[in-house]
């Protein structure tokens, strides 16, 4: 069973590197881009079979590890 | 004084802050970070700075999860005095001792240059020895000390007097200035500039020096 989390800095924590690339896509000529945010994927491969179990232990793996929660949140995508 | 320098995969200050520790008269033992004990009657843990595990996931948290973070933990639990610095203060947020978190700088560029500080409160075992409101000179080098802490979070350490230090030129972004903060038993310290690398003339400056007399002071008095 693969697993993907999304992790992404909660809204109102300010994202420096959102905003470099919001101003490179400016420099680049797109026009209209308001607002760039940056986050990370991190896809697992698990030996779960069942997927509300695997969100459970996906979930506990964020909240101990792969997010910050003081600044980050995350998704979690089963199957 | 017993001191205990950690020393992580990527730790490049450790050294450094063990002649600091050396210098203000502790003993100094080096605990590589698969130990899973402190060594008997240790006063203060010292985290140094660097890029542990490669900065890795976020700077500092697989540090923070390392088998001897675990016995930081219940050694500052215990009331144990800890010192965090750069990287090591980073490990200190991601573990939850000290509140917060430390992310990339808003200007996005690694800063390396000496930077002035105000001394907040004298208040506590690591600036004791230093003036109130004074200004020293430390020298900064990371990429990820943008400290952010929710307005509550400010003004709890601003009414419980928690924060130690504050840049007169906020080089990074840090909410409030902040440069350092020290627990709510003032027991452990976590700061961004590098108080070892301003302990001796030949450093260029001797203004870190005062940190480490000030808990020799605490810990060994004479």
């Amino acid at each position: 069973m693969k697993a993907r989390v999304h992790v992404m800095l909660k809204d109102g924590v300010l994202d420096p590197q959102g905003a470099a690339v919001a101003h490179a896509l400016g420099a680049l000529g797109f026009a209209g881009v308001d607002n760039v945010r940056q986050g990370k994927v991190i896809d697992l491969e698990l030996e779960d079979t069942d997927a509300a179990s695997a969100e459970a232990r996906v979930r506990e793996m964020c909240d101990k590890l792969l997010a910050n929660t003081v600044i980050e949140r995350y998704d979690i995508e089963i199957g | 004084m017993k001191a205990a320098v950690l020393v992580f995969p990527g730790s490049n200050c450790d050294r450094d802050l063990a002649v600091a520790f050396e210098r203000a008269g502790a003993e100094v033992t080096m605990v590589w970070h698969k130990d899973s004990a402190l060594p008997a009657g240790v006063d203060v843990v010292g985290i140094p700075g660097g890029f542990s595990f490669g900065d890795y996931l976020r700077c500092g948290a697989i540090a923070a999860r390392s088998p001897i973070t675990r016995a930081v933990i219940e050694h500052t639990h215990r009331g144990g005095y800890a010192l965090g610095i750069c990287n090591g203060f980073q490990v200190l947020t991601e573990t939850g001792i000290l509140p917060g978190a430390l992310m990339r700088n808003a200007g996005l560029k690694f800063i390396c240059k000496p930077v002035d500080l105000t001394v907040e409160t004298t208040d506590t075992s690591f600036t004791a020895a230093y003036e109130k409101g004074a200004r020293i000179t430390i020298p900064v080098a990371h990429h990820d000390g943008n400290y952010v802490a929710d307005p509550e979070l400010v003004a709890r350490l601003r009414d419980e007097d928690r924060i130690a230090f504050r840049y007169c030129d906020n080089p990074n972004g840090s909410t409030a200035d902040i440069a350092g903060i020290v627990s709510q038993n003032r027991r452990v310290l976590g700061l961004m500039p590098h108080p070892e690398r301003a302990a001796e003339p030949a450093h260029g400056g001797t203004d870190g020096a005062a940190l480490f007399r000030s808990l020799i002071g605490v810990l060994a008095p004479v």
